[in-house]
C-alpha cells in the first residue's frame, strides 16, 4: 500500500492510475493518500473546458495538449461524461479525439463518468485533479458538459475556465439561460467555419457589456478545433489569465476561494452520509406521526439535526 | 473499519463499476460490433472507455493503463488477430497489467482460439455470441482489485 504511494512519488505512470481510482472510489486508502499528497499541490495550472455536448470540447483539449507541448509543458486531461440515469453505465469516447497525442510520456488521459459516487461529480474531481497536480502535471484540463448545476460548479474549482461556444445552437436568450457565462475566464467560439460564427460572437459582446464581473473583459477567441486553427490564441490566452491574477494579487484569493467551496462540498457529502444514517434508525412512531399529522416535516427535520453525531467519517475509518 | 459499514462505504462499494476498454486493434474499419457491445456493457451498468478504429498495441497498452481498467475487449475482423494479440498481451504485461481480463471478438477461426488462449485471452466471443452471454461473462470473471490493496 505505502508501496504504490512509494512508486507514485517516484513518478510511476501505472502508479498514478492506481492511485487516482483510489481517489475516485473514496476507498480508504485513498482519502489517505490524498491527505498525504497535499502538500505537494498546487503547482499545477487547473484548466476548466466546459460547454454544451458536441461543441467540440474533446477536440479543442487535443489542439491545447498539441500546443502546450511545442512549449513543453505536461498535460493531464480529466474527461467527464455523462452517465446513463438509468443503469448507472456510461460510454466515454474522449480518446478518440485525442489518439495522436496519448503515446506522448507528457501527456496523461483519463475518462471519468459523471456517476453519483455517493456524493457529487466536483469533489471527486477535485481530488484527483489534487493527485495529477502532486504528480508534476504542468496542466491539469478538466473538460466536462456545462449544462446543469453541478457542472457550472465544477467550472468555479478551475484556475482558469474556458466555455466553448458552437454557431447553431439558438439564439442569445438561450446563452443568457445557461448560467455558464458569469463564470468564464475565456470564451472559444469554436467550429468557426460555419455559418453564423460571427453572431455568436456578436451576441457574446453584447452580453459582456451588460454583464458586471470577471466575464465582463473575457477575451473571446473563435477556432477551428479540427484544424488547429486559433488554438495557439487560446493557449496563449489561458496562460495569460492566470499570469494577470498573479500579477494583480488575485491568484491567492481565488485559490482560497476554490479550495474552499472544495471543503464545503466535502463537509456537505458527510453530512448528507450521516443523515442518511440517522434517517435509517428513524423510529417508527416518528414516520407514523408524521403522517397522522401530529408532527411536521420542518420539526422532525429539527430532531434529525440533533442527532447528528458530527463526525467526518474519513477521520473514524 | 470500526463497527458496521456506513451507508457511505457501503454505498462507495455499490457504486463501483467495472470499468471496460473496447478496442479495435489494426486496420481493419469495422467498428459496428464494438460500439454495440459498448452499449450493451454500458446498459448492464459498466463503464467503457471507447478508443475508435486503428489501435495499435502500444496504443491499447497505455490507454488500459491510464484508464486503469478491470477488462479490455478487444474486437477484430481483418485477421490479423495472429500477429496483433501476442503484441498486445505483451505490451500489457510491460504495462503491468497482469490482473486485466482480457476478452476478444470478432472474425476467428476455431482453430486459432486454443493459441490465443494460451497467450492469456479469456474468452473469444464470435458473432452472434448474446450479448448478455459476454456482459454474464465479464461480471464473473472481471478482476475485483481496490479491496486487495
Amino acid at each position: 500500500m505505502t508501496d504504490l504511494l512509494e512508486r507514485f512519488r517516484a513518478g510511476e505512470r501505472r502508479a498514478l492510475a492506481r492511485l487516482l481510482s483510489h481517489v475516485e472510489n473514496r476507498t480508504p486508502f485513498g482519502i489517505q493518500a490524498e491527505r498525504e499528497l497535499y502538500p505537494l499541490t498546487g503547482r499545477a495550472h487547473l484548466i476548466g473546458i466546459t460547454g454544451p455536448p458536441g461543441a467540440g470540447k474533446s477536440t479543442l483539449v487535443a489542439g491545447l495538449i498539441r500546443e502546450a507541448r511545442r512549449q513543453s509543458l505536461t498535460v493531464a486531461v480529466l474527461a467527464v461524461d455523462p452517465t446513463s440515469p438509468v443503469s448507472g453505465g456510461a460510454v466515454m469516447g474522449d480518446r478518440i479525439r485525442m489518439l495522436d497525442v496519448q503515446s506522448d510520456e507528457g501527456v496523461f488521459i483519463r475518462s471519468v463518468t459523471g456517476r453519483g459516487r455517493g456524493g457529487g461529480l466536483a469533489p471527486a474531481l477535485c481530488a484527483m485533479a489534487h493527485v495529477l497536480d502532486a504528480f508534476g502535471f504542468d496542466l491539469v484540463l478538466l473538460e466536462t458538459v456545462g449544462a446543469g448545476q453541478d457542472d457550472v460548479d465544477v467550472a468555479r474549482l478551475a484556475d482558469t475556465t474556458v466555455l466553448v461556444l458552437v454557431p447553431g445552437l439558438g439564439d442569445g436568450v438561450q446563452s443568457l439561460k445557461a448560467g455558464t457565462l458569469e463564470v468564464a475566464d475565456i470564451f472559444v467560439v469554436n467550429k468557426a467555419d460555419l455559418p453564423g460564427a460571427n453572431q455568436v460572437v456578436r451576441d457574446l459582446q453584447v452580453m459582456q457589456r451588460l454583464m458586471v464581473g470577471a466575464a465582463e473583459q473575457a477575451p473571446i477567441l473563435s477556432t477551428v478545433a479540427t484544424t488547429g486553427e486559433g488554438i495557439d490564441q487560446v493557449l496563449r490566452a489561458i496562460l495569460e489569465h492566470r499570469r494577470q491574477l498573479e500579477s494583480h494579487g488575485q491568484l491567492t484569493e481565488r485559490t482560497q476561494r476554490r479550495l474552499l467551496a472544495e471543503a464545503r462540498y466535502l463537509a456537505l457529502e458527510a453530512l448528507a452520509d450521516q443523515l442518511d444514517e440517522v434517517l435509517e434508525t428513524l423510529p417508527a412512531e416518528d414516520r407514523a406521526s408524521l403522517e397522522t399529522r401530529q408532527l411536521d416535516p420542518r420539526t422532525l427535520a429539527m430532531r434529525l439535526i440533533e442527532r447528528l453525531r458530527l463526525s467526518f467519517p474519513a477521520s473514524r475509518s | 473499519m470500526a463497527k458496521q459499514a456506513t451507508p457511505a462505504t457501503r454505498r462507495a462499494a455499490r457504486s463501483r463499476p467495472i470499468r471496460v476498454l473496447i478496442a479495435k486493434p489494426g486496420l481493419d474499419g469495422h467498428d459496428r460490433g464494438a460500439k454495440v457491445l459498448a452499449r450493451a456493457l454500458r446498459d448492464a451498468g459498466m463503464e467503457v472507455i471507447y478508443t475508435g478504429l486503428f489501435q495499435t498495441p502500444e496504443m491499447i497498452a497505455r490507454a488500459a493503463a491510464d484508464e486503469d481498467v478491470d477488462v479490455v475487449g478487444l474486437s477484430i475482423l481483418s485477421g490479423a488477430h495472429n500477429q496483433l494479440f501476442p503484441e498486445i498481451m505483451g505490451q500489457l504485461r510491460r504495462a503491468g497489467l497482469d490482473d486485466v481480463l482480457v476478452i476478444a471478438g470478432g472474425i476467428i477461426p476455431k482453430d486459432d482460439v486454443p493459441h490465443l488462449k494460451a497467450l492469456g485471452i479469456a474468452a473469444i466471443f464470435g458473432p452472434g455470441t448474446p450479448l448478455q452471454e459476454i456482459v454474464r461473462f465479464i461480471r464473473e470473471h472481471a478482476p475485483t482489485r481496490e479491496s486487495e490493496e
